[in-house]
């Protein structure tokens, strides 16, 4: 019944258009501004589920009548198609497939949860903070739904604004610092994929993906491009050597910056290279695998280490992320030798890896991230000196987190698992050493953490601050207990996410095989 | 022989000139309390001179060739036009608050817009140079309206010097030219240069004709006076002379290097090459070091120049159109960022310095929030309009040959980036200044409302900017 609604339009611009009310409530009344940001981000999440139901009318419709295959990118769904700027051919051009429609339900789903963080825990300009927020929920339900290059970007880079706010009004000490060093990193990264874009353009006249994805292209072009993309999104990833930008910012941003950039605006990367680099670029990807591979076992391996050294639990979690993001770009260029090497079975259990793995992962960092806040909005420290036996004073709390850095370590069972598992097998199939480095991280992974665990969670009650604290209350818990059921869900029962993926990412694996050299 | 078509032809300009005359007569006869009439009677002239510039009356061309009424004249006119009412309007309180409501800013400012129309549609040297005369003496005129400043009238007296260099400069470029084309009329030109007849002086003639567009464009390494103008001018002044003529010197470089010397284009473009990259590399790295918003602004416009030089680098009419789109997304937003800073000024504060804009956001959230628009759109942040000129601009570079030159800028344009962020750092990261008061002035309605307007109006633009962009290219006879 929803599949000629705008669904996706709606997705982008009701959280951004929501926040006009919410800045009208004005910071003397945080209430009003609270309770219209809670009514707009749940629609906003109501609406992303009707879009999954007329996303399956629509595949289910496609089915039944044996649609022809058109192609990579052109079996979207829910698509809206306007001209936007007609001298460039600038289209206005929205649809989804199974990995859009499972990253902007993520987006919509995170977004209430931080929404509920921010009620109690941000007491300062709260109708600016509320609206930074559904700005960036719009912003990012479009980078996932955008089908022109150009609209991409623009929703890419739009995304930067609300973020610099976040981080640098309701951040720490260094917000500033970390808020610049954010911002230009990122704009750093993309403006080469801009010129990348702009040159596609000239050869083709046009930025739909579809047709990108289908343009020949020189073997030294396609470098040049690949590279161009690559700055882009191993920023946004972020992957070694350019992740630095990610500690601070995780580290200075309030709790609700710091779960939508680990949640979600990280899996932006992922989902570029599947969106960009894979099928523009598919030789030169395939060429320079290895270099992004090698990126990618640093990350996992090396920035493991560099998280076992942490005091400050935020940049513990931020260096597991980058490690967790290490097996997403894994995946992803694993599965384009595989490809090239004729197994395509391998090659899709990759990418599908690849692709758990960053939902995943958007829950568990989440949840990580907020259960960080439920402590700092308590003791106001995030050093891990600081605390010791939280679970005699906390000990719903204690349960939460331990669930989340079982989750962390990839636990069978909890959705870390699934992600981390597909991408280990592939990685056997490709190289046995490859895969065995990547599992290796398993060791390290449940290291930082459970360490963690043990120095926050457990033994004597360190000092009085931390036996003075007091447990979650209701809304807390109701955050944490959410988090908590999604991954053990996706952990439990990861088959659905699977089968959403399935088709695109198999139509994603046809289209790498085929060189498009000129 | 003067023909009526010739005088139709001319009627927005010589409507201006007659209003110009008229005001200026009517302000003798006018009590300093009733100066509001010459302020709302400039407006009137020029909203009426933008209807007249609209309308087709007259030829293509008048007097020979001399004066030129093509697509590209009226869409710079238009915007000339409007970017000088904004900052009439933007400008009235600041004047009266410091004595300095007088009718000769408005005489000075009008005759600075015909200046730049008749530079517009130059056909002929001449015309060009009478033009830029007459825009340039107005302006320095302007830059000392403030009579007891030392600072304004040092700036003044630099401007002058280094102006009247430039346009010796010129003149010396324009007389080779001549010797080697033997005409003046830019047409006749075109051909001389196609042909390559006497190319070796005709290139020494256009090495000073380039010098003497740099200069005015303030584009490095011709740029030294225009930090010292910016920032001893009264912000009054600055906003005009650093938005509208910006225009003017577009169409300027249009007139003399595509309708004039486009058969030797691969020599000025590599020159224009140079000097782009320079005030991109300049323009961006000073800028960063400024403490003062005025001089910053100075720095950030080189750096624009820059970049719409780059537009111009290719010689093709998508690269022009590029630049022409450029220049009016730059003269609309430096509008709005000079105009901010008229508005938060008052009697005995400038508001000119970054320090005093410590804690905006809290103090003065909806100003705080447009000056945020107009500096992310400055510094190319989607989905504002600055994006857009610099998304089209490096679109016309981005092709085999000029790659360098949009990496270049793109380089540049990161550098830039942290400078403007400073500002939105400043307003919103930062807690007001102990003594820092609220904004009080006593509204002046109007002003506001026309700000908040033209700010927003960043972000519309942003997000429909195909139909000025398809007029711009139409104008330059891109189908698309």
């Amino acid at each position: 019944m929803f599949a000629n609604w705008p669904l996706l339009s709606l997705l982008i611009w009701l959280p951004i258009l929501g926040a006009i009310p919410v800045l009208l409530a004005g910071d003397k009344r945080p209430g009003a501004a609270r309770a219209i940001a809670l009514g707009v981000a749940v629609l906003t999440f109501v609406v992303s589920l009707a879009m999954l139901s007329g996303f399956n009318h629509a595949v289910a419709d496609a089915l039944a009548r044996s649609a022809p295959d058109l192609g990579l990118l052109k079996n979207m769904y829910l698509q809206e198609n306007v001209l936007w700027i007609e001298a460039l051919n600038v289209r206005y051009h929205l649809g989804v497939d199974g990995i859009s429609v499972a990253l902007v339900l993520l987006t919509t789903f995170t977004s209430v949860l931080v929404i509920v963080l921010g009620w109690g825990s941000v007491d300062e300009k709260v109708s600016q903070y509320m609206a930074a927020m559904l700005v960036l929920e719009g912003l990012m339900v479009g980078v996932f739904c955008a089908l022109d290059a150009l609209l991409f970007y623009v929703f890419f880079e739009g995304m930067l604004i609300p973020m610099f706010i976040l981080i640098g009004v309701w951040g720490g000490a260094r917000r500033v610092y970390a808020t610049l060093k954010f911002f230009i990193y990122t704009f750093f990264g993309s403006i080469f994929m801009l010129i990348g874009l702009l040159y596609l353009y000239f050869k083709t006249g046009t930025f739909e993906l579809a047709e990108l994805a289908q343009v020949s292209l020189s073997a030294q072009e396609q470098a040049w491009l690949f590279f161009a993309f690559l700055i882009a999104f191993a920023v946004k990833v972020p992957m070694w050597p350019v992740h630095t930008w990610l500690p601070d910012a995780h580290v200075e941003a309030p709790t609700g910056g710091s779960v939508v950039l680990a949640a979600i605006m990280l899996k932006i990367g992922g989902y570029g290279f599947i969106r960009f680099s894979l099928p523009i670029v598919p030789d030169a990807s395939t060429e320079y695998a290895w270099v992004v591979i090698a990126m990618s076992l640093i990350a996992v391996v090396y920035v493991g280490y560099v998280a076992l050294v942490q005091e400050d639990m935020k940049k513990l979690i931020a260096y597991s992320s980058i490690a967790h993001m290490g097996f997403v770009t894994l995946g992803i260029f694993i599965s384009l030798a595989l490809a090239r090497g004729g197994n395509a079975n391998g090659a899709a259990i990759g990418i599908q890896g690849a692709m758990v793995q960053m939902i995943s992962h958007g829950f568990i960092s989440g949840a990580m991230f907020a259960s960080v806040g439920v402590l700092y909005d308590r003791l106001h420290t995030r050093m891990i000196r600081d605390y010791g036996g939280v679970v005699n004073t906390m000990p719903r709390f204690a349960t939460f987190f331990v669930l989340f850095a079982m989750a962390n370590c990839g636990l069978p069972g909890t959705s870390g698992f699934v992600g981390e598992f597909w991408v280990i097998l592939a990685a056997f199939q490709h190289n046995p050493l490859v895969g065995a480095l990547a599992a290796f991280t398993l060791i390290i992974g449940a290291a930082y953490t459970l360490w963690l665990v043990k120095r926050v969670i457990f033994g004597e009650v360190a000092n009085d601050k931390v036996a003075q604290l007091k447990d979650m209350d209701a809304r807390e818990t109701f955050v944490l207990a959410t988090l908590a059921v999604a991954v053990l869900l996706f952990g439990l029962w990861p088959q659905p996410l699977g089968n959403l993926m399935d088709a695109p990412i198999a139509e994603l694996v046809k289209h790498i095989v085929i060189s498009k050299g000129a | 022989m003067i023909s009526l078509n010739d005088i139709l032809t001319l009627l927005p300009e010589s409507f201006l000139t007659v209003a110009i005359c008229a005001l200026l007569l009517l302000d003798l006869f006018l009590k300093p309390s009733q100066r509001s009439v010459t302020h709302y009677l400039s407006i009137v002239a020029l909203a009426v001179t933008g209807w007249l510039v609209l309308q087709h009356f007259g030829t293509p061309t008048a007097f020979g060739g001399m004066f030129v009424r093509d697509g590209i004249a009226s869409i710079l006119k238009v915007f000339v036009l409007l970017t000088s009412a904004l900052v009439f309007v933007y400008a009235r309180p600041y004047l009266r608050d410091r004595g300095l409501f007088v009718g000769e800013y408005y005489v000075l400012c009008l005759f600075a817009v015909l200046g730049m129309m008749l530079l517009i549609s130059a056909g002929n040297l001449v015309m060009v140079y009478l033009g830029l005369e007459l825009l340039a003496l107005s302006s320095y005129a302007l830059v000392a309206l403030n009579r007891d400043s030392p600072l304004s009238s040092e700036a003044a007296m630099k401007y002058f010097v280094l102006g009247a260099l430039a346009s010796g400069m010129l003149l010396y470029g324009m007389s080779m030219i001549y010797g080697a084309s033997g005409s003046l009329d830019l047409a006749t030109i075109h051909k001389a240069a196609a042909e390559g007849t006497q190319r070796g002086l005709l290139l020494f003639g256009v090495v000073f004709v380039v010098v003497g567009l740099a200069f005015k464009f303030g584009a490095a390494p011709f740029h030294m006076w225009l930090p010292d103008v910016y920032q001893g001018a009264p912000t009054a002044v600055t906003a005009f002379i650093g938005s509208a003529p910006k225009l003017a010197a577009f169409g300027m470089a249009y007139r003399l290097l595509e309708s004039g010397l486009d058969g030797v284009g691969g020599h000025w473009q590599l020159m224009l090459a140079v000097l782009a990259v320079l005030s991109l590399a300049i323009g961006n790295i000073a800028a960063i070091m400024q403490s003062n918003l005025k001089r910053m602004l100075a720095y950030s416009t080189i750096s624009h120049v820059g970049f719409l030089f780059l537009g111009l680098v290719n010689g093709q009419p998508e690269g022009y159109a590029a630049a022409m789109f450029y220049a009016i997304s730059y003269a609309l937003t430096a509008a709005v960022a000079f105009g901010l800073i008229l508005l938060l000024s008052r009697a005995g504060f400038e508001a000119e310095e970054i320090e005093d804009y410590k804690g905006l956001g809290q103090r003065a959230p909806w100003y705080a929030f447009l000056m945020a628009l107009t500096m992310f759109s400055l510094a190319g942040v989607p989905p504002l309009f600055g994006f857009f000129g610099k998304l089209l601009v490096l679109k016309a570079v981005a092709v085999p040959g000029t790659l360098w030159l949009a990496i270049t800028g793109a380089v540049f344009a990161i550098i830039g980036i942290y400078y403007y962020l400073r500002i939105v750092k400043v307003m919103y990261f930062d807690d007001p200044a102990e003594g820092a008061a609220a904004i009080v002035k006593p509204a002046d309605a109007p002003m506001r409302a026309v700000i908040s307007i033209n700010a927003l109006a960043l972000l519309v633009l942003g997000l429909t900017w195909g139909p000025l962009y398809g007029w711009c290219a139409r104008a330059l006879g891109i189908t698309p």
